[in-house]
């Protein structure tokens, strides 16, 4: 949070939401002031990452998503809580068309990154995902040497050059916080390391190919509480370059590392909104019963 | 009551059942191997030589000097009944099987003798045992040895010359094999070429005076050097007959044979245990290392051993590819529904046609109609003389590969099906296409699957005779399919095959007695071959496997 204790916080610039769009009450000006739960910390001023509009999504004949909006700001933190099966991950996997890869998967509505649609027909999935990353629940590791995990994505993108791999791949892994333990041992395969460290080569992995977004679909619930304490300090120092969506049902994670929290409940976006608003002084029952543990 | 109740609730009767069924499985494949690997190396031994004095009731006393091949009991009756006098008339006798070699002067090999009538043993040190190219073994004492017709000096060492005698024999033959098999058989390759290059031309119309005049030549140059080493040969022979040595017989004979014959020859009975069990291994080595002779029932079976392992390393270049990329378009990209699963059904039920169906399939199809139709397209000048249109080890590698494709389709589908997804996601994830994840992850991750498939694959193929026999496998192949006339392999040749090598030596033999030891030898070679292809593609799933070890943890 370093950078940000220098950022200015000023509300000009910002963009608004494109016409049109159904923010479920949440103010986005409102999110943009000062948040009162981090006291002195000042934020930077705050552009729109990815927009999603009147989203529906139907796994054949059920629905799984039902016409969900909201706006995820730039260089921040935005976490889905909700109940198990009421699509917060569903909703994150549209955000690299990974849903692509189900079958019988149908979709209505938009998905802008920037000012592109996600769902457009002349996307190129793969430089899609390149720019929109990923981090899966359980790590997953290619079988190869940590160096060859990491050097993956930049060699798919035809980037083979010892001397730029090495930069790049010392680079990221630093970014992931994990240079340090592996940098005598970059030749060993990625099996040796523990759970925490495999989750943080894939986080590295992903950053590699320096993505705008890193989606991240219940990163730290494989690992044990040190690890996961490790993970959250990551996603703390990376937000200061990406856009991080995290999907978590562990609630005292989302109050710990995200900005801005959306709550969904059978496949509805029940409520949106700033982080310690939402969990302080919740505006729908629905997530007032859930945050306080009445059900899920 | 209660307790055989428990016994049976407490799941024993299902753990010695388990237990049984494993241990008898691995008493018959102990048994098996023992029992070829027994009687088949025992047939290298050095044996002792022994003579025996025979006195049949009625006839005159005789000696048989030869090896116990082996002993029985027989029935007294089955005798008597077979027109023998015995002085019992119940019970059983013992019977000996003695190899008395000599086929040349006694008619044949192998004589019974009954223990009752055998008087006396007696096991001398200066019987000798020959080896010889021709007419099986040969047992008896040395009397003799001669140089162009003159004997050796009286009081000299005998069996010391005759030694002598014998490394300038296979020094001599070693030199005219070479000859034959190498320079000879090179410019009768290449006569041949010449030949066909001649009639190529003439068939294509550009046979013009100076293409002709260059081909004439060639051939002039060739038939010349062809000439002169057969010059050379003729000394050769003229030289290799010229030592002779004379034997005495069982029966008092003495015969002389010229010493051009001889292979090798020992004094088994003088023999040590160390210098039996060198001379054992050298045995076992020729068996390996040697062409057979007289009908495939003596020397060794090399040919065969190259055969096998040239067919089933064929087999494996083509069939793991097909069958590969078969899967991957069954798993990966086609839609999966009814389709696919009737291919897959289709598939599985391949595996489980005969394989001589293979066999006819492969002669009719592989052979006949696309050998053929090369021959017509690329080989008209070899017409009608086929080149590609007969069996050969090409249409051989892929019958078999056609025949073991459907273990490999399922072993790699089965591969690649578990490979877990979250693995593919990542790849996916990080902007790979479905080609690229299928190239960079997918593939290696299922190559120990592969393995398997393909050790299944040789496991089945490699013991396979029937189908081989009519797609290019026979009993004597002039040369091997890989030698040093260009090109050097020749896919179109016919070869020796081990398993076709033990029907033929057990099954077409002229010698039974002889050819028997050697079918169970041959046996356990193939059964060697086979797990030691086995061995080494484990061995490389094994470091695959070590490589891409899945995320199961």
């Amino acid at each position: 949070m370093s950078g940000d204790a220098d950022a200015i916080e000023s509300g000009a610039g910002a963009e608004t939401p494109p016409e049109g769009v159904r923010t479920h009450g949440v103010d986005i000006a409102a999110l943009r002031r000062d948040q009162p739960g981090r006291p002195g910390k000042a934020r930077a001023p705050e552009r729109v990452s990815l927009t999603v509009e009147g989203l529906n999504l139907y796994y054949g004949e059920k629905q799984a998503l039902t016409d969900i909006s909201l706006s995820i700001p730039e260089k921040r933190v935005t976490a889905f809580i909700g109940p198990s099966g009421c699509g917060k991950s569903t909703l994150l996997r549209c955000f690299n068309r990974m849903n692509d890869l189900v079958e019988g998967v149908r979709i209505e509505g938009r998905i802008l990154h920037g000012a592109r649609d996600l769902y457009g027909r002349s996307v190129d999935i793969p430089e899609l995902r390149r720019r929109i990353g990923m981090v899966f629940q359980k790590p997953n590791p290619f079988p190869k040497s940590i160096y060859e995990n990491v050097a993956y994505g930049l060699r798919l993108q035809g980037i083979n050059g010892r001397r730029v791999l090495d930069e790049r791949v010392e680079w990221a892994l630093k970014g992931a916080a994990l240079w340090d333990e592996v940098k005598d041992r970059l030749g060993e395969s990625a099996f040796g390391l523990s759970g925490g460290q495999q989750q943080r080569l894939v986080i590295a992995r992903s950053i590699a190919i320096e993505p705008d977004v890193l989606l991240l679909d219940e990163p730290a619930s494989a690992l044990d509480p040190i690890s996961t304490l490790k993970i959250e300090e990551l996603i703390y120092t990376l937000k200061n370059d990406y856009t991080i969506v995290i999907v978590t049902h562990n609630m005292q994670q989302a109050a710990r590392v995200s900005d801005y929290t959306a709550f969904l409940y059978m496949g509805e976006l029940i409520e949106y909104g700033d982080t310690d608003t939402l969990f302080t002084r919740p505006r729908r029952k629905q997530t007032e019963d859930y945050i306080t543990g009445r059900y899920g | 009551m209660r307790n055989v109740k428990d016994w049976y609730s407490g799941g024993a009767p299902w753990v010695w059942l388990n237990a049984g069924a494993v241990a008898i499985s691995l008493v018959m494949v102990a048994g098996m191997l023992l029992l070829i690997g027994a009687r088949g190396l025992v047939h290298f031994w050095p044996a002792d030589v022994v003579r025996f004095t025979v006195e049949v009731p009625g006839q005159a006393p005789r000696t048989v000097l030869g090896e116990i091949q082996s002993t029985e009991m027989v029935s007294v009756q089955r005798l008597i009944d077979a027109g023998t006098e015995l002085p019992v008339s119940a019970g059983e006798v013992e019977r000996l099987l003695i190899k008395k070699g000599n086929r040349d002067s006694f008619g044949a090999d192998f004589e019974y003798l009954i223990a009752p009538f055998i008087t006396g043993q007696e096991v001398q040190d200066d019987v000798i045992t020959i080896e010889r190219t021709e007419w099986g073994n040969q047992y008896g004492v040395l009397v003799g040895v001669s140089e162009d017709g003159v004997p050796a000096p009286e009081g000299s060492d005998l069996y010391a010359e005759f030694q002598a005698r014998v490394v300038r024999v296979l020094e001599i033959r070693d030199r005219i094999h070479a000859i034959e098999r190498g320079e000879m058989s090179a410019i009768n390759y290449r006569l041949e070429k010449l030949r066909l290059e001649e009639r190529r031309l003439a068939l294509e119309g550009a046979d013009t005076a100076v293409a002709l005049a260059a081909i004439e030549d060639e051939r002039a140059t060739l038939q010349a050097t062809f000439l002169a080493q057969q010059q050379d040969l003729g000394a050769l022979y003229v030289e290799i007959a010229r030592d002779s040595y004379s034997l005495e017989l069982a029966d008092g004979r003495t015969v002389t044979s010229p010493m051009e014959r001889v292979v090798s020859a020992i004094q088994p009975n003088a023999m040590g245990g160390m210098a039996k069990l060198g001379r054992y291994a050298r045995n076992i080595w020729r068996f390996m290392a040697d062409e057979p002779r007289e009908a495939n029932t003596e020397g060794g079976v090399f040919p065969a051993i190259f055969g096998t392992v040239m067919m089933v390393i064929l087999m494996s270049i083509i069939v793991t590819p097909f069958g590969v990329v078969a899967a991957v378009y069954l798993r990966e990209y086609a839609k999966q529904g009814v389709l696919t699963q009737t291919i897959r059904i289709a598939v599985n039920n391949l595996a489980g046609v005969p394989s001589i169906v293979y066999g006819v399939f492969g002669l009719g199809f592989f052979v006949y109609l696309i050998g053929g139709s090369l021959d017509r397209a690329f080989y008209p000048e070899g017409l009608p003389a086929p080149t590609f249109g007969t069996p050969g080890l090409i249409w051989a590698s892929l019958t078999l590969a056609l025949l073991s494709l459907p273990v490999v389709i399922v072993a790699t589908e089965e591969g690649l099906s578990r490979i877990p997804s979250t693995v593919r996601e990542a790849s996916y994830a990080l902007g790979a296409t479905k080609a690229e994840t299928l190239w960079r992850i997918v593939l290696p991750m299922a190559s120990p699957a592969m393995m398997t498939g393909l050790i299944l694959a040789v496991a089945r193929a490699a013991g396979e005779v029937a189908p081989l026999m009519l797609v290019g496998v026979v009993k004597l192949a002039p040369s091997l399919p890989l030698d040093g006339n260009e090109p050097f392999l020749h896919l179109e040749r016919k070869f020796m095959h081990l398993g076709f090598h033990i029907y033929d030596v057990g099954f077409q033999s002229p010698n039974v007695e002889a050819a028997r030891p050697l079918v169970y030898a041959t046996a356990l070679l193939l059964v060697t071959v086979i797990v030691v292809l086995n061995l080494t593609a484990v061995r490389i799933r094994n470091r695959l496997r070590e490589r891409y070890r899945s995320l199961e943890h």
